[in-house]
Formats: structure tokens, C-alpha cells, sequence
């Protein structure tokens, strides 16, 4: 482990026991988080990209859900053997996450600044006065608007774009070392989108944060990340740089993903390409290849086996058999 | 009336009203959700209406489809004018003009199978003396459109839930297409879909398009769907229509600074060019259409306004072949 990773996930397994079957959400993730990092997480809906993170901040309901393998290491420490007051310390201090709704996410009877308030003191150990202050600078770096009167409204007195910024302000409000933002801007237009991104990248790399950045959408991995783990029915199946993955993507998956999207600067009447089928059921899903049945250049061995994950250099990887060795 | 337009909205209106109170609740106000918005549809073109959640693009959908009453204003449909027409005269007008809803899980009734979703229409139609076809002719029907939409024929016994979000849309536009209508009316028909089913959905719209000769009203709030799937795009901001323009034309030179805006602030999924972009970054939220305005409704966050565009409202003026603004930058006040 090098010096400067600060997230360590090994190998992690999270499964689901369903009255259908066992749904396999994530299975066997495996990624590095470097000190200021922006590391993004793509994939479509039931990829398992929100549940990789659930299970990084051990927030998975157990039952139907248990966590059945792997590590998360924090600073050295396994995170998911940790007993439940010590990860407390560290949710929401050390690492904080802010959600796609952020209306869910805050508390509609409390006002703002309870709230803010109450994080800060409890892992600052600041005094409410100290804590209040702390939280008006926070807002103010966040772009509220004279953030003194705003900290004591309700959530719902302010609009969908606004709340995400509170939701943000509270994140960073700790100095966290890890953001995990799931979603953040899904529920956004896009002009606001723009705005919230802006701010999520300008006060990250002001504080040194290292952001994992889960999203559905290409284009703002393509605008915010570093690097890119893609992924599709609970495993990554290609990571790289943001260049690489978009420049040359290797998997068929990624590239059909990448050729399949609309683009705004290449304006083109032809038919879009499309991967087809449809994602596959993830409960009972058999060891080989989820991704065969859509692939135009599916081998023998996709039906049979998963494939191994080959290293093309350091940090790319790509798990398909047309790269792997023992085919 | 031009005659190659099939579908013609002028004036339309759609203020909902406000109430406060519970028993005797007074009206407050109004939100003006569409105010006064005008715009033709070719035969056999695709119209893109593009804007921010709120301003007014699925009411104005509604509106034209008369599932709203409009406030004020006329949809004219093949020469017919629907605001006042009687109920029957409407029930035959909705043979050319057909919706296709944004979400495919709310749109589909639950306790029906695909196949008399499909042939519901025909069935309504049947119903009310309007279209002479038997139940065999409508069984055949509701399976060969089936066919066209890339589902099995084998699953017409099949429930909504039995399928994914991507097939059934295409069960809602298959209903959509079950009276071979003129005018589809979509909205949003793509934005509840994931990325690589997107693609196949779009594909399908436009193929469909050719073979039936089909001219859609196509809402989404994704630029480069609008992009790709339209002839023609209208932007929309608080009700109004701001700019409309062909649309090879509206994305290489946007004239309203909330078209520019809305493009700049668009992701391209490509690193390279997002590294070198300079966004336009709009200041402020949209805000609350509960006002009557009497300046230009984008005045807020305008980077360009002038004072003129406090006090006068800017109509949708020629400014380019094909291509019209509501702004005074390329305008006087009258």
C-alpha cells in the first residue's frame, strides 16, 4: 500500500438475500483512492455503483443484506470490522457522503443550522457558538446567499440546487479526507448541474479532498474524474484514466456505452449506436461473463467462465476474455 | 393556415390558480405554468421542446393533447381547432394525435396484459361507433405492432411488471401508434432510461418515423437528445417559448443567453474537450412562475440584461432564416 492511498477496497462482496434468490449487488470491487483524488464510478441503474459505496461506509441494512467478504481499508484500518461506535467517529467526520435527493437527506423539522450544528460539535468537539460560525463560513464557501439569515430556515425553504449546496457545505463541514457523492446532481437541471459540479471541484481541490464520485452520466465523469472504474452487474469491468477510458476504451461494454450516448459537439443524423438487449437480472446470475448475451464479439469461453482481469499497465485494467490470457 | 402545418398552437395559455385555506378555500393566485406560447408543426418533422424541470413543456404538451382546458389560446390540428371543440369531435381528433407518456411504469395500467394495453385504443375507438374492426382484426393488430416495436408477440399475455422500464416503453408507444396516428406527441419518453437503452428507444422513434411518416412534438430536457432525435427546437424558460431555430442552426449559433447557457453548461462526455471548455455558469435558480411579468421572464440571471428588459416584454421575432428570438439584444422593444 502506497503512501498516499487513502481508501483501500479489497475484494468486496455484498450480497442481498431475496425471496428469488440471492442477488449478488456487488461482487468481488476492488479500488485504490489517492489523497485528492476524484475518482468516478459509472455504470447503469442496478450496476451496483450506490451499494459499493453503502458497503464502504458499512450502511447496508443487514438483513436482507450482509456484507460476505472483502476489506475496506481507511488509514490502515479495516472499516468493516470496525464496531459500530468507532465507525461512528468516522461517518460523516473522516468520510462523508452526499446523496442524489438531498431533500431525503436532511431532516424537514429541523432547521438548517441544527443540523450543521450538530455534526460539527459532535466530531469537532467545538462549542455550539464556535460550531455556528464554522457552519455560516461553510455555507458561505458553499455560495448560499447571506448565509447568516439562510442557516436558520427549514429545508424546504429553499430550492433543489440551494439544498444540495447545504448538503455539501455539511459534507465538507469536517474536513473530511473522503467525499462520496452518489448522484449528486442526477435530480438537477442542467444549468444548475453546471453550478453544483463547479462547486464540488473548486472546494475539493481547495480542502484536498478525494471525491468518489458515483454517476450515471458520461458526461460528468468525462468533466469532473481523474480516473474511472466502470461498471456493469456488480463488478468493474474496466478502470483507467479519464483519457483512457474515453480516449480508448477496451471493454465492449465501455465502448458501446461511449458510442451509444447523444453528443452535443458532434451533431450527426445516423442512427446512434446501441448495445442490445437489456442489463441482466443480477439475482442468481450464473459465473460467467454478465455481459455475453449483449456483446458482439462474445467467445466461447464468455459463456462459460468470468473472465480473469488483465492489466494492460499500471492502473488500466479490463476484465474480457479478448484481453486476458488463458483464453 | 399554412397547409403543410399539421399541427398549429397560437396564444396558448395555461394558468393553474392557487388556493389557500382549507374549508372556504379563497383563490390566492395563479401559476402561470405556459403564458402565451406559440409555435407550427410540419408534417412529417420532429419539433424539440427543450428547457428546465418547471417551464411549462409537459403543460404545454398536456395542453395541446387537451388534457388540460387551456387558460387561453388555440390548438389547431389539421385545420380543426380543438380549445372549443365538442367531446366527440375531440375523441375523433385524438385518432391523429397520440401521447407517449415519460413514465413507463405510472402510464401502463397494472391489471391489464400488453396486448389490450396495445389495443385499447382501437378498442375505445370501436366502442364509440368511430372505427369499424373486429376483435380478431384488433387482436391481429395489437401483435403485429408488437412485432414493430421489437417486442415478441408471444408476450401479448404478459403484465406491465413482467417487463423493464426500456421494454415498456416501447408497450407505450406501441398503444401510442395502435390508431395510426399523424402527431405523437412525446414527452419525455426517454429520460427515465438508462443510457444504452436510450439509444435503442431513440433508434426506434425514428425508424418508426420513416415508416409511418410520423411528425413528432418531442419533449426532453437532455440537449443531445433533442439534438439528435429533431428538425426543429424550441427552448422554453418559465412558460415562454425564447428561442426556436432549426436545429443544426440553434446548436452552432445559440442567440438567446439562456440557449447559450443551457448548451455551455451540457456535459460532453469527452475529457479533452471538457478540460478546454468555458462554461457559462448561470447564477440563481429558476424562479417560481406564481408572478405575472412584465419584463423579460430570464431577466434575473442574465449576464446581458440591459434596463430595457426590466419593463418590456420581447416577442419571438425573425432573426435568421428559420431561426427566431425573444430578445432585445437582436431587437427593440415595440
Amino acid at each position: 500500500m502506497t503512501d498516499d492511498v487513502i481508501l483501500q477496497v479489497k475484494d468486496l462482496k455484498t450480497y442481498f438475500k431475496l425471496d428469488e434468490g440471492l442477488l449478488k449487488a456487488v461482487d468481488g470491487v476492488s479500488f485504490d483512492l489517492r489523497k485528492g483524488e476524484t475518482l468516478g464510478i459509472v455504470g447503469e441503474s442496478g450496476s451496483g455503483k450506490s451499494v459499493t459505496n453503502l458497503a464502504v461506509m458499512k450502511l447496508i441494512p443487514v438483513p436482507p443484506g450482509r456484507i460476505a467478504g472483502g476489506e475496506v481499508l481507511f488509514q490502515g484500518k479495516d472499516l468493516l470490522k470496525m464496531p459500530d461506535d468507532e465507525i461512528r467517529t468516522i461517518r460523516g467526520n473522516k468520510i462523508s457522503m452526499i446523496f442524489q435527493d438531498p431533500m431525503t437527506s436532511l431532516n424537514p423539522f429541523l432547521r438548517i443550522s441544527t443540523q450543521m450544528i450538530e455534526t460539527i460539535v459532535l466530531h469537532q468537539g467545538m462549542n455550539k457558538k464556535d460550531a455556528k460560525d464554522k457552519s455560516i463560513e461553510m455555507l458561505k464557501l458553499a455560495g448560499i446567499p447571506s448565509p447568516e439569515k439562510r442557516i436558520d430556515s427549514y429545508p424546504h425553504q429553499f430550492s433543489g440546487g440551494m439544498r444540495q449546496r447545504v448538503m455539501i457545505a455539511m459534507a465538507l463541514s469536517c474536513n473530511p479526507e473522503v467525499l462520496i457523492a452518489d448522484e449528486p446532481t442526477t435530480a438537477l437541471d442542467v444549468t444548475i448541474q453546471a453550478q453544483i459540479l463547479e462547486l464540488i471541484k473548486d472546494l475539493t481541490a481547495r480542502l484536498g479532498t478525494a471525491v468518489i464520485l458515483i454517476t450515471h452520466s458520461l458526461g460528468v465523469v468525462a468533466g469532473m474524474c481523474d480516473n474511472i472504474n466502470v461498471m456493469y452487474a456488480g463488478r468493474i469491468v474496466e478502470r483507467g484514466t479519464a483519457d483512457e477510458i474515453f480516449g480508448d476504451p477496451k471493454h465492449p461494454y465501455t465502448q458501446g456505452l461511449i458510442k451509444s450516448v447523444p453528443r452535443l459537439d458532434k451533431a450527426t443524423q445516423q442512427r446512434l449506436f446501441s448495445i442490445k438487449g437489456q442489463p441482466p437480472n443480477v439475482i442468481n446470475l450464473p459465473d460467467c461473463c454478465p455481459f455475453y448475451p449483449r456483446c458482439d464479439r462474445a467467445l466461447d469461453i464468455c459463456k462459460i467462465k468470468y473472465p480473469a482481469t488483465a492489466e494492460l499497465s499500471k492502473g488500466r485494467n479490463v476484465a474480457c476474455w479478448l484481453y486476458s490470457e488463458g483464453k | 393556415m399554412n397547409d403543410n402545418n399539421l399541427l398549429e398552437v397560437r396564444g396558448l395559455k395555461m394558468h393553474f390558480p392557487t388556493h389557500q385555506g382549507f374549508l372556504w378555500n379563497r383563490k390566492k393566485g395563479f401559476i402561470y405554468a405556459v403564458d402565451g406560447v406559440d409555435f407550427s408543426i410540419r408534417k412529417g418533422e420532429t419539433l424539440g421542446l427543450v428547457g428546465e424541470s418547471g417551464c411549462g413543456k409537459s403543460t404545454t404538451l398536456r395542453a395541446i393533447a387537451q388534457l388540460y382546458k387551456p387558460t387561453a389560446g388555440e390548438v389547431v390540428l389539421k385545420g380543426q381547432e380543438l380549445t372549443k371543440a365538442s367531446k366527440q369531435d375531440l375523441l375523433a381528433a385524438r385518432k391523429n394525435m397520440q401521447v407517449v407518456f415519460q413514465d413507463p411504469y405510472a402510464s401502463l395500467n397494472p391489471r391489464m396484459t400488453t396486448g389490450s394495453i396495445i389495443a385499447e385504443p382501437l378498442r375505445i375507438f370501436k366502442q364509440r361507433g368511430l372505427l369499424d374492426i373486429s376483435d380478431k382484426e384488433m387482436d391481429a393488430r395489437a401483435e403485429q405492432l408488437m412485432e414493430r416495436v421489437g417486442l415478441s408477440r408471444f408476450f401479448k399475455n404478459r403484465y406491465p411488471h413482467e417487463f423493464s422500464g426500456g421494454q415498456r416503453q416501447r408497450i407505450g408507444i406501441a398503444r401510442a401508434l395502435a390508431l395510426k396516428p399523424e402527431l405523437v406527441l412525446c414527452d419525455e419518453p426517454v429520460s427515465a432510461l438508462d443510457v444504452s437503452i436510450q439509444a435503442q428507444i431513440l433508434n426506434l422513434f425514428k425508424d418508426l418515423q420513416e415508416e409511418f411518416g410520423l411528425t413528432y412534438l418531442f419533449i426532453a430536457h437532455d440537449l443531445s437528445v433533442i439534438q439528435y432525435i429533431s428538425d426543429r427546437v424550441a427552448v422554453m424558460y418559465l412558460g415562454v417559448i425564447v428561442e426556436t431555430a432549426k436545429s443544426s442552426e440553434l446548436y452552432k449559433s445559440p442567440m438567446h443567453p439562456y440557449t447559450q447557457a443551457l448548451l455551455s453548461a451540457a456535459p460532453i462526455p469527452d475529457p479533452k474537450i471538457e478540460r478546454k471548455r468555458q462554461r457559462i455558469i448561470l447564477t440563481g435558480d429558476v424562479p417560481s412562475p406564481d408572478k405575472a411579468r412584465t419584463g423579460c421572464y430570464f431577466y434575473d440571471r442574465c449576464s446581458k440584461r440591459m434596463d430595457k428588459c426590466r419593463d418590456n416584454l420581447p416577442r419571438l421575432k425573425d432573426s435568421g432564416p428559420d431561426h427566431q428570438v425573444a430578445c432585445f439584444l437582436y431587437h427593440e422593444p415595440d
